[in-house]
């Protein structure tokens, strides 16, 4: 600072009072719209909190273990959409997990002239960028008939695994997943570059003087620097799949069933809530808000740990 | 290392055959693969977007109304329509709350806990998924006002833009150096007056940057309108009226089995694919003429 | 395109805002842009109606001859019975539409100021598996066989239940994929009536949701259309215009009676003569006995309140009413529904013309 605090609070006392208050006012302003942000998080854990507590009181933790969504009898319990949930989440992060670490190193590394690297990186930046319901109508034109040709032919070879167990017929859990891992990849690799980017120079300086080759130097000394923040993008983007919803509701198939065939249909919380809520009424809507309430949770929880391990890496930059 | 000597009188060149570099060089491969791999979806969408969406891009897209089942022609007029006014709500509400924020948190709380704080719950806002925002609100504006509204969904669609907003923004403010704030202050300036006067204008470019992305994001957001904006078949007269949105348009044409709507779906999809690519490259450009 | 595209918006939004100052502002015909003045007099009133799907494509041809006869705009957002009945209690539309009568304790959610419900049927239809088989054109399916594909033991189409009635047929060894509603649904209210009533290890029960045993979901008769259009061996549920639209084969089925009756909308009135009518017009006929009659049959209903706080639109409805049961006649047949007959046609006119203006 160029001024001293005294000079500061001359210039201040120079001031009529109103501008004075009027300044501060100014101040108080933007802090209240900064702690609206904030609010705006609690705000709607409340409300729908609050929209949800019938069915809380109703089903209690048994929504969570229950798997039947009977609205003919009013009886609802959402371990089919949990279960697809983490499945469908689960199978895009095991697709997109080495790919995307694959792309951080291959745009981290010297590989490429920077001319050439920096066009790759916007690329894989764009498929962030484009829009989920764009994903789910290619997904049923384009990436249906393609998955379900390749999904016949492994049922055919390895039936007998109950992960192919069952016949591909068009949507289902193994489409939902594929699409997912497509919309995530671009996360996990802008934030595995920015992890790989920001190992110290030095420790790839120490290991290549030793000896190493590129590879060796990446497997054991950047890659295990790089690990937490690698781990952060990975939790960001099961985040992001676990709550995607437009894509997911257009290739998974909408079943309320738990099937471990990859190939059969299913349904996500997000899936369940795009369907059913423009027509629910009663109990019906209020166990839909529950598990509104259940996946706002669990997303709260792995991007809360995400943000702790991203914000960690970001500081030692 | 008994060899060692010998190897370095051939050459410091690597065997390619060698184990140790063998293993290098197909993890080369694997790495360019992966790239490869990556972009292989863009590549396909975009082309699929394009083939198919393009027969339908003439002016009629944009001034006709959305085409009932089985009927010919038609456009996306009123959905374009709806999604003007829906992301026009969301922009008035959340650019101006966003940018206050990030004003507080750049320029009079910067480095504190309290920023700390906020700049947390920020990220961890737009983590929450978009549906989850849909139902909030859902059950806090159309259930209060009794009617989906195109109102409605842009406040649901101000939420999403909101986090992004303020994160860039903030970003943008901070890149302003001090110095320009420090003449400001002494040359007599209120805090108001230098904010307002210097800091803002220095920052504009990276504001506008990112209001443009989050415009993006938003008019390609379908679940947060779904349930709240609902949709409607027409041109609509206010904004407190029912409104389709081009996602929603695409979403419910995508998912219809006349070959028309398919095509409208896909004309929507080139619509809100071109968005994206204009303000990404756009949004390129400002930054890269920052740096 | 941004370029351009910023201000248009900007503009828009402020007429809209400015327009929509006193609440609902009078609307100019679909064909104006938003920057038109608006209308004056009775042409130009703009009547927003949510509801089932199964007569959209009935609804929206009748609405859009309506509006160019009389210059009433009417908007019809396909959402769903569920969804069109949650609507109209809450009183966000000027009319629902809906495939499953109110029930009482739907009745007893309405809101008090606007009287009372007023349900009326506009047309009969009737449900049709629609199938998607190579090969396959004129499919029979015995109580048996369409009991087993719904409830899941069915699971192949050469199924000897399957095969039994369709002798000379090639059934494929392959799987078949049932496609249901994934949301609320009239149709699927009519749909598990029936399937209630006609198989006797249905447990699911009957109502605009249920909990099917097996299967895929799809939003709205069209998304099941779709469905079944992209899907090689897939057969589900769907109004019959979506299936005749679309060139869907539709599968022959067993009635009560015992016979294979294929789904044409003759077929289908013989389900619904001779049926008493009751005070609500809640016609229900999920097994229906004659011999001829087509299985799957039902009415679908507007949902009108008694009082309207705008006289223009009791006017406007009350016109619509007359002109469908009337001049919308050839238009339903047309498409494939069943036009009411003409002594339920009064008895509904009579009905609509309890409706009136002020709360």
């Amino acid at each position: 600072m160029a001024l001293s605090n005294q000079q500061v609070t001359e210039i201040k006392r120079a001031r009529s009072p109103l501008a004075r208050q009027l300044d501060s006012g100014f101040v108080w302003l933007t802090g209240m719209f900064a702690v609206g942000v904030a609010l705006v998080l609690v705000a709607i854990a409340v409300r729908v909190g609050w929209e949800a507590l019938p069915a809380i009181q109703q089903f209690g933790a048994g929504f969570l273990t229950s798997s039947r969504w009977d609205p003919v009898e009013d009886i609802y319990g959402a371990l089919p959409q949990i279960y697809g949930t983490l499945v469908s989440s689960l199978i895009a992060l095991l697709i997109a997990m080495p790919i995307g670490i694959g792309v951080a190193i291959f745009l981290s590394e010297d590989f490429l002239p920077n001319k050439i690297q920096r066009p790759i990186v916007f690329m894989v930046e764009l498929l962030a960028a484009i829009p989920s319901v764009v994903y789910g109508l290619w997904g049923i034109f384009v990436l249906i008939p393609i998955l379900r040709n390749m999904g016949v032919a492994l049922n055919a070879g390895l039936g007998w695994i109950p992960l192919f167990s069952t016949r591909p017929t068009g949507p289902g859990m193994y489409v939902a997943g594929v699409i997912l891992a497509i919309m995530i990849l671009p996360i996990i690799a802008a934030i595995s570059r920015d992890a790989l980017v920001a190992v110290p120079p030095e420790l790839r300086q120490a290991s290549y003087g030793l000896g190493a080759t590129r590879w060796e130097t990446l497997f054991k000394v950047i890659l295990p620097a790089a690990f937490s923040g690698i781990v952060g993008g990975i939790m960001l983007a099961m985040g992001r799949a676990m709550g995607e919803t437009m894509a997911t509701t257009m290739v998974i198939g909408n079943a309320n069933k738990i099937n471990p065939s990859l190939f059969d249909q299913g349904s996500t919380i997000a899936s369940l809530l795009a369907n059913q809520f423009a027509e629910a009424s009663g109990l019906q809507i209020s166990s839909l808000m529950y598990a509104a309430f259940v996946l706002f949770l669990i997303t709260l929880i792995v991007n809360v740990l995400a943000e702790l391990v991203v914000r960690r890496v970001r500081m030692k930059v | 290392m008994s060899d060692s000597q010998a190897l370095i009188s051939r050459s410091l060149r690597r065997n390619p055959w060698a184990p140790r570099t063998l293993f290098s060089n197909v993890m080369t491969g694997l790495a360019i693969a992966c790239a490869v791999i990556a972009i292989i979806p863009l590549v396909a969408v975009l082309l699929y977007v394009l083939i198919n969406g393009v027969s339908r891009l003439d002016l009629n897209l944009f001034t006709q109304v959305q085409p009932p089942p089985r009927v010919e022609n038609g456009g996306l007029g009123n959905a374009l329509q709806g999604t003007f006014y829906t992301v026009g709500i969301a922009t008035l509400l959340a650019v101006p709350f966003g940018v206050m924020a990030a004003v507080f948190l750049s320029e009079f709380v910067r480095d504190t806990r309290l920023a700390r704080w906020i700049g947390f719950a920020t990220n961890v806002l737009s983590g929450v998924p978009s549906i989850v925002a849909g139902t909030f609100i859902y059950s806090a504006i159309v259930l209060t006002t009794k009617t989906f509204s195109a109102f409605s969904g842009g406040v649901a669609l101000a939420i999403l833009m909101l986090p992004v907003i303020v994160r860039t923004a903030t970003e943008a403010l901070e890149l302003v150096p001090s110095e320009l704030r420090q003449a400001s202050v002494g040359l007599g300036a209120t805090r108001f007056q230098t904010v307002a006067g210097v800091v803002l204008p220095a920052a504009l470019p990276g504001i506008v940057t990112g209001v443009m992305l989050s415009v993006a994001r938003a008019a390609g957001e379908t679940a947060p309108v779904l349930f709240t904006a609902l949709g409607w078949p027409t041109w609509i007269q206010s904004i407190w009226q029912q409104a389709n949105t081009l996602s929603l348009l695409v979403y419910k044409f995508a998912t219809a089995p006349y070959p028309n709507q398919q095509q409208l779906a896909w004309a929507g999809s080139l619509l809100l694919v071109l968005l994206v690519l204009v303000t990404n490259i756009l949004a390129r450009f400002v930054i890269r003429r920052r740096h | 395109m941004v370029r351009w595209v910023a201000p248009a918006s900007l503009c828009a939004l402020t007429l809209s805002l400015t327009a929509c100052g006193g609440g609902q502002a009078p609307s100019s015909g679909p064909s104006a842009a938003t920057s038109a003045p608006p209308a004056a007099g009775g042409a130009g009133l703009a009547i927003k109606g949510a509801g089932a799907t199964a007569p959209y494509p009935l609804y929206q041809k009748w609405f859009d001859e309506f509006s160019k006869a009389n210059g009433v705009q009417i908007g019809y957002e396909s959402v769903g019975s569920g969804a069109g009945v949650k609507q109209f209690l809450a009183e966000t539309v000027d009319f629902g539409a809906t495939d499953s009568a109110l029930k009482d304790d739907e009745r007893a959610k309405f809101p008090a100021k606007r009287g009372k419900a007023i349900q009326v049927p506009t047309t009969g239809l009737f449900v049709v598996f629609a199938y998607n088989l190579d090969g396959v054109d004129n499919l029979k399916l015995s109580r048996d066989s369409f009991c087993g594909i719904v409830d899941g033991s069915i699971k192949t189409w050469n199924d000897a239940k399957i095969a039994k009635d369709n002798a000379g047929v090639n059934l494929p060894a392959d799987p078949i994929t049932w496609v249901h509603r994934s949301d609320g649904s009239g149709t699927t209210s009519i749909f598990t009536k029936h399937i209630e009533k006609a198989c006797p290890n249905w447990k699911a029960g009957s109502g605009k949701s249920v909990e099917w045993p097996t299967g895929t979901g799809a939003k709205g008769n069209e998304g099941v259309t779709a469905q079944i259009q992209q899907t090689k061996g897939a057969i589900g549920y769907t109004e019959f215009s979506y299936a005749k639209e679309n060139n869907l084969k539709m599968a022959s089925l067993q009635n009560k009676a015992g016979e294979f009756i294929a789904p044409t909308p003759d077929a289908a009135a013989k389900a619904l003569t001779g049926v008493k009518i009751p005070e609500d017009f809640a016609v229900s006929v999920p097994d229906p006995e004659a011999k001829e009659a087509y299985p799957i049959v039902s009415l679908t209903w507007l949902l009108l309140y008694e009082n309207y706080p705008d006289a223009a639109k009791v006017d406007a409805l009350k016109n619509l009413m007359k002109w469908a049961m009337k001049d919308g006649k050839a238009v339903a047949t047309d498409l494939g529904y069943i036009p009411l007959p003409d002594e339920v046609a009064t008895k509904v006119l009579t009905a609509v013309d309890g409706i009136k203006a002020g709360q």
